[in-house]
C-alpha cells in the first residue's frame, strides 16, 4: 500500500531522528514531498509512505506513541468551486499536474490524489478558492 | 448592408438572429461565410478578468446634523475612499488597501482584502463599516461618523471604469532564476510558465479591431447590468501595430465605461488579490456587435489563430519599461497550455476566464432575443487607426 500523511513534530521533538525508525523497524519505504523544519518551532513533514499494510499501521501508532500528530494528506488541500472562476492560471504552477481544465466545460478541476500540500495554487489564486490546513 | 435601427426593429418582432460567437463560429463552419453573413443580425462577445482601473462612486444621503465628509477622511471596512468631491459623494477604487495591510512588507504581500473586495461585498447586498472624520463648519457642523451602510439604502452607487477591456495583451514570463509575483500572476524563474490574459477570438475590441460599431454611448453588458462606453480607456493605443486584418499585435484600444452598480451581479464582478501585488477587480464584460456590413462580419469571425500577442520579460523589461518581445506567439497555441520560447516548451496560464467569458456571450444573447437589450448607434468615434493616437510614457522634469 502506499498513502500520503502529514506529520507534525511538536516544538521537542524536531531534533530527533523519528522517522527513520519507520524504515528501520517497520520495513517502510518513504519520500518526503514537503518539509518545514524551523528550531523552536512546530515542523511538518509530508511523506508519501509505501510498505505492507500492518507494518504501515503500527509505524504511524509508533509515530503517535511518540508525540507526533498525524493527518492523511488527502484532506489538506481543497478548492471551493463557488470561487474559482475556471481562469487557469494556477494550472502551469501545480508540480504534479493537480489541477487541469477540462477542454470541453472549461472547468477548472483539483485531482486531490495527485496534490503533495505544496501550497503553491494557494498564493496563486487570486479568487482565495483553494485553502489548506496543515 | 444593414443599419442598426434595422436589426433593433427586427429584434423588437422578435425575429432577430443574435449568435454568441461560438454559435458563428459554428455557423461559418457548417454553412460557410456568406450564408452566415446573410443570416446573423449580431454578435455576442465578451471577457472576464481582473481590471485595476476600477471604481465606484457613491453618495450616501446627508446626516443630521450635517457633515462634509468632502476633504476629511473615510473608510468603508477599512478601506480607505477618495473624499476629494462634494460633502456625502465618496469614491473608492479596486486597488485601495486598508492602511494596517502590511502590503509587501512581508513579501510577498498577500493582499487578502481591498477596494475590489469592498465592491464585491456591497454588490452582494452586504452591510459596509462606514467611519468617516471631518473638519466641521458653519453649515457642516458634525466631525465624526461611524455607521453601516448598504447598497439598496445608497443613493446612487455607480461603477466606473477608466479603462478595461483591452485590446489583447503581453504573454508574461521570467527569465531570471528567482520567482517574481507579478499582476499578470506568480511567474516561475527560467521560463517556468507563461502567464496571458485575454479572451482572444471572443475578445470585445479585437472583434470590432478598427471601432467600426463600438464608440462612446455603446450599451453594453457590465457585470450583470447594462451599462455603457461612457469614453475611451486611458492608454488607449490604436496606433498599436498591427497584422494586415488590422488586429493588434500587442496592447492597444481600451474602454472607460459606467454602469449601476445596484443591478451588478458578484457571479460577474469579483474582488482579486494578486500575490506580491495588490488588490484588484475582475469583472465581465459583454459586448454585442451589429453586422451591419461584409467588413464588420469578417472582422467578427477572426479565430484564435489569427490572433497574436508578444511574449515579454517581466523580471527585467516590462520593470524597466522596456518594450522587447522575446517572440510572438497566437491564441490558438496559448489556449493549447503550452508555447515555445527560445526553442523551450513552456506551461501557459491565463488570468482571464474563458469559461465565464462565454457565459456572458450566452446571457447577452438572450437578453437581446427576447428584446430586454438593444443594439445603440455610437454617438462619437473613439479614436481610431489614422488617428495618429497614442500612448506615451511620461516625460519627467525635476524641479529646480
Amino acid at each position: 500500500m502506499k498513502k500520503r500523511v502529514v506529520l507534525h513534530f511538536p516544538t521537542g521533538l524536531v531534533d530527533k531522528p523519528i522517522v527513520y525508525r519507520l524504515v528501520k523497524d517497520f520495513d517502510l519505504e518513504f519520500n518526503i514531498l514537503k518539509a518545514e523544519v524551523n528550531p523552536k518551532e512546530e515542523g511538518v513533514l509530508v511523506l508519501e509512505i509505501k510498505g505492507d499494510d500492518q507494518n504501515y499501521k503500527k509505524g504511524l501508532a509508533y509515530l503517535k506513541s511518540s508525540g507526533v500528530k498525524t493527518q492523511s494528506l488527502s484532506e489538506d488541500v481543497a478548492m471551493d468551486k463557488n470561487k474559482c472562476v475556471d481562469c487557469t492560471v494556477c494550472i502551469p504552477l501545480c508540480p504534479t499536474q493537480a489541477l487541469e481544465q477540462n477542454p470541453k466545460t472549461l472547468e477548472v478541476n483539483f485531482i486531490q490524489e495527485k496534490c503533495i500540500a505544496c501550497g503553491i495554487c494557494i498564493k496563486a489564486c487570486p479568487y482565495a478558492a483553494m485553502s489548506i490546513s496543515l | 448592408m444593414k443599419t442598426i435601427q434595422e436589426i433593433n426593429q427586427k429584434i423588437k418582432e422578435g425575429k432577430a438572429q443574435i449568435l454568441t460567437k461560438d454559435e458563428l463560429l459554428s455557423l461559418i463552419d457548417k454553412k460557410g461565410r456568406k450564408k452566415a453573413y446573410k443570416e446573423v443580425d449580431a454578435v455576442t462577445t465578451a471577457t472576464f478578468g481582473p481590471m485595476c482601473s476600477s471604481g465606484i462612486y457613491f453618495n450616501t444621503g446627508h446626516t443630521k446634523p450635517r457633515i462634509k465628509i468632502g476633504a476629511g477622511r473615510a473608510t468603508l471596512d477599512g478601506v480607505p475612499c477618495y473624499t476629494g468631491f462634494a460633502a456625502v459623494d465618496l469614491l473608492l477604487g479596486a486597488t485601495s488597501l486598508p492602511e494596517n495591510d502590511p502590503r509587501n512588507n512581508i513579501y510577498p504581500g498577500s493582499f487578502g482584502f481591498g477596494g475590489g473586495h469592498v465592491i464585491e461585498k456591497l454588490v452582494r447586498g452586504e452591510d459596509l463599516l462606514l467611519e468617516a472624520r471631518a473638519y466641521g463648519t458653519d453649515c457642516y457642523p458634525r466631525r465624526e461618523l461611524k455607521t453601516y451602510i448598504n447598497i439598496k439604502d445608497l443613493n446612487e452607487a455607480v461603477l466606473f471604469n477608466i479603462r478595461n477591456c483591452y485590446q489583447n495583451y503581453n504573454v508574461a514570463v521570467n527569465t531570471s532564476n528567482k520567482p517574481i509575483y507579478t499582476y499578470m500572476g506568480i511567474l516561475k524563474p527560467d521560463l517556468g510558465n507563461a502567464n496571458f490574459c485575454s479572451a482572444g477570438y471572443l475578445s470585445p475590441l479585437l472583434c470590432d479591431p478598427r471601432y467600426k460599431t463600438v464608440g462612446i454611448g455603446t450599451r453594453i453588458f457590465l457585470a450583470g447590468a447594462s451599462g455603457f462606453v461612457s469614453w475611451w480607456g486611458t492608454q488607449h493605443n490604436p496606433s498599436a501595430e498591427r497584422t494586415d486584418k488590422d488586429i493588434p499585435k500587442k496592447p492597444a484600444g481600451t474602454l472607460a465605461v459606467i454602469g449601476d452598480l445596484k443591478k451588478m451581479d458578484s457571479r460577474f464582478l469579483v474582488g482579486t488579490s494578486m500575490t506580491g501585488y495588490g488588490v484588484t477587480l475582475s469583472l465581465g464584460i459583454g459586448l454585442p456587435i451589429p453586422i451591419i456590413d461584409e467588413e464588420v462580419f469578417d472582422s467578427v469571425s477572426v479565430t484564435d489563430n489569427d490572433i497574436f500577442s508578444q511574449v515579454v520579460d517581466y523580471a527585467k523589461d516590462y520593470p524597466q519599461g522596456q518594450s522587447r518581445s522575446l517572440g510572438q506567439v497566437s491564441y490558438a497555441q496559448l489556449r493549447s497550455g503550452k508555447i515555445r520560447i527560445n526553442k523551450r516548451e513552456v506551461p501557459t496560464g491565463s488570468l482571464s476566464s474563458l469559461r465565464k467569458a462565454k457565459e456572458i456571450a450566452l446571457i447577452l444573447k438572450d437578453r437581446i432575443t427576447k428584446g430586454k437589450f438593444f443594439l445603440t448607434e455610437k454617438v462619437e468615434d473613439l479614436p481610431g487607426l489614422d488617428s495618429g493616437y497614442t500612448f506615451r510614457p511620461l516625460k519627467e522634469r525635476s524641479p529646480k
